[in-house]
């Protein structure tokens, strides 16, 4: 087959130019400063909004074209997965606990990212930038409404589902992806997308994304595998918006670079404590595991980041400070993230267990320097008392780190038996923090973190539903005893156990 | 650095101890024990003898450890606020240099969690 | 070092020509299948041309149409009517 001339109007490149950048113009009625009052105060220096690159060229026409045909195959899969009961073809209910972290951790981030880029979009004075953030609003619109709608089903079934809003928040753990996204939407316009745009999205989404979603196709859940591809299709753009920021940032003027610099420094320690949650995911909620948190960490920060930043070297940025921290613990992170979750499932909305033999030689095989020295021990122990009827739970509340809101699970590099300890003074009142990349962010703007509404001291001072942990948890907005608790005293466990029976029973 | 803003950037901090109805917020942290996540937190009265803090809330706190049984906390190693000390059981939070976010941690040789002292883990 | 460039598609039927013409156009590439995802790694740069997707295809097809069914990317993007290409160190 020939490739045939084309006889269209405009090309790409052309249809670009004349729907997106003539959209602006230079304000006469007011004095542009004015009319854009926030793209100056944090320092970073445009002298040509005009050498803005967006490399997909996508123009609104287009755009609208591409979603509503997303959206179409998206329903219809969602459609056919309800009408055909999609829950009984999931490999088994453990699974859904990974669905129902997403729900209340992740889809309120999608709106919260709805309004901040509607809010970033119009406070730049380039016109490239403006629309580029104006499509990735409507996008996230649209992701927290498709994920909503997709898990709602699950919902009919499955506990822990009901009121995501509002757990998100309250509930204590999903004060850490509340808190990211807050201390970012707080940020000037231009720090919001080095955090969201280029640090999350272009540095470290694929780790939620990719494995996760890959994970959910694994594991026979057609509804979150659907929205989220749907969703991820979408990243890409959002992916280059972050890219060309940085790159925009760094080629408009010298004295951006070191504000760059530490502004990637500080939001690729906070998403990366953020994923911590996804390493839990990844190597212990997935009843059929894609890869483990180290593999994906292998290849999608240590490879592909180090091209990426080799990339911008040119530009005077190097690697963000603390990842070699990040990579020793690539070792570690999920087995003390779901010790934690064990630890505290009663005050968890979804449930947790200790991993079977089988999963356990999964482990030891992906972990050979760490899990069966560290953390089989803990885990045989939990697995033995449970066994004798005593399952373990943690009936003390624990100490929090006050940049990422974790508790401070998390060990001194180098030695995993040793909690990892940091601490700074401000006027007259001690701060703690799980890490250094954690201190270094509260010490560079300590009247932003010293607001922080930490899960912990506010239960302490009276503001979340009683003394008791019971009146906390119904303040969360928890059924007791049916949400929280040990997946195998748990009430999912078993509906899921009689329909796999019934099922048995068919055949 | 202060926070570059748009206007006057200045705050209360949340977690003041007058906020805490008369107590003062206590971190506590059997070392090694790490079946344990984390640390712990707790609301305290600053006049609390330190032996009741041992004996009425660490203590009960790790109390389904197996290390528990054998534990005597007044011979372990002390560290206040991430330097070595040797508490008064007898005297007072206060009296001992406690003070609102202090970290108490301790370490019993010996006993060092579930998998022993060559891992130390759990 | 190497410097990989990268792209990941949704293993789908949209997908299957857009491989085929990255597989004859850039013959050194790496293709790795995952559950429901294919990624392709190469030295770069890596080019998608409209010809060659046409020609698999049958049909004639918009090299926008390539956001219906990417997931990721890793590289500088450079789009035009007759191609799409992921590249570092151009710019």
């Amino acid at each position: 087959m020939t490739v045939h001339k084309r006889t269209k109007k405009m090309g790409i490149k052309e249809r670009y130019a004349s729907m997106t950048r003539d959209l602006g113009w230079e304000t006469s009625y007011q004095p542009m400063d004015k009319v854009f009052p926030y793209d100056t105060y944090e320092g970073i220096k445009i002298h040509d909004w005009d050498a803005w690159v967006d490399p997909f060229r996508l123009t609104m026409d287009a755009y609208w074209k591409y979603q509503s045909e997303k959206e179409r195959k998206l329903y219809a899969v969602i459609d056919s997965f309800a009408q055909n009961n999609g829950q009984l073809g999931i490999t088994d209910a453990r699974y859904l606990n990974a669905v129902k972290i997403f729900l209340t951790g992740v889809s309120p981030l999608e709106y919260a990212a709805h309004r901040g880029y509607a809010f970033t979009g119009r406070h730049f004075r380039g016109v490239g930038a403006r629309i580029a953030c104006q499509m990735q609003s409507v996008d996230e619109l649209r992701h927290a409404q498709t994920q909503l709608h997709s898990m709602s089903h699950y919902n009919k079934f499955f506990s822990g589902m009901h009121s995501h809003k509002m757990m998100h928040d309250r509930v204590w753990y999903l004060s850490v992806p509340k808190s990211f996204f807050d201390d970012a939407m707080t940020a000037g316009p231009f720090e919001f997308l080095t955090a969201i745009s280029f640090s999350f999205e272009y540095v470290l989404t694929n780790l939620l994304f990719v494995p996760f979603m890959s994970g959910a196709a694994h594991n026979g859940d057609m509804a979150t595998v659907t929205f989220g591809f749907s969703a991820q299709s979408d990243e890409a753009r959002h992916m280059t918006l972050g890219i060309e920021i940085i790159k925009f940032m760094l080629e408009q003027d010298e004295a951006n670079v070191p504000i760059v610099q530490r502004w990637i420094d500080k939001w690729f320690w906070r998403g990366y404590r953020m994923l911590a949650l996804v390493s839990m995911m990844m190597d212990y909620m997935l009843p059929k595991r894609v890869m483990s948190w180290k593999e994906a960490w292998e290849m999608y920060f240590e490879e592909a980041g180090a091209a990426l930043f080799e990339d911008l070297g040119r530009y005077g940025i190097r690697m963000p400070k603390y990842h070699e921290v990040a990579t020793w613990e690539k070792d570690h992170l999920s087995h003390q993230v779901w010790s934690t979750f064990y630890n505290y499932a009663g005050a968890a909305a979804f449930h947790t267990w200790m991993p079977n033999d089988n999963e356990k030689s999964w482990l030891k095989d992906k972990y050979p320097d760490s899990f069966e020295k560290h953390y089989e021990p803990r885990f045989d122990h939990f697995t033995a008392k449970k066994e004798a009827g005593e399952r373990f739970f943690n009936g003390s509340l624990p100490m929090l780190c006050n940049t990422c809101q974790i508790p401070l699970i998390f060990t001194e590099p180098g030695d995993p038996t040793t909690t990892c300890y940091r601490e700074s003074e401000y006027k007259d009142d001690k701060y703690h923090f799980c890490s250094d990349g954690c201190k270094d962010i509260f010490d560079y703007e300590p009247e932003k973190y010293i607001q922080s509404w930490m899960p912990v001291h506010q239960i302490y001072q009276g503001n979340c539903g009683g003394a008791e942990l019971e009146d906390v948890l119904k303040w969360y907005q928890m059924d007791l005893g049916v949400d929280n608790g040990d997946y195998h005293d748990s009430e999912d466990f078993k509906m899921w156990t009689e329909w796999s029976e019934n099922q048995k029973k068919a055949v | 650095m202060s926070v570059k803003s748009i206007g006057d950037y200045s705050f209360t901090p949340k977690d003041k101890v007058e906020n805490f109805h008369g107590n003062m917020l206590v971190y506590m942290q059997w070392e090694k024990h790490l079946s344990f996540c984390a640390p712990l937190a707790f609301p305290l009265p600053p006049d609390m003898p330190f032996g009741d803090l041992v004996a009425g809330v660490l203590a009960p706190a790790y109390a389904v450890h197996p290390d528990s049984e054998n534990v005597d906390f007044e011979k372990g190693e002390w560290q206040l606020n991430n330097v070595p000390f040797t508490p008064d059981f007898s005297k007072s939070l206060q009296e001992n240099g406690l003070s609102h976010k202090s970290v108490i941690r301790v370490r019993t040789p010996g006993l060092e969690g579930l998998a022993g002292a060559d891992s130390a883990a759990g | 070092m190497v410097r990989t460039v990268s792209i990941t598609l949704l293993n789908n039927d949209d997908s299957r020509p857009v491989l085929q013409a990255i597989e004859q156009d850039n013959p050194d590439c790496e293709i790795q299948q995952l559950p429901s995802l294919i990624k392709v790694d190469t030295s770069g740069p890596l080019r998608i041309n409209r010809g060659s997707v046409e020609a698999f295809l049958g049909r004639d097809w918009e090299v926008q149409e390539l956001h219906l069914s990417l997931v990721s990317l890793s590289g500088e993007v450079d789009e035009d009517d007759d191609y799409f290409e992921l590249s570092w160190g151009k710019r």
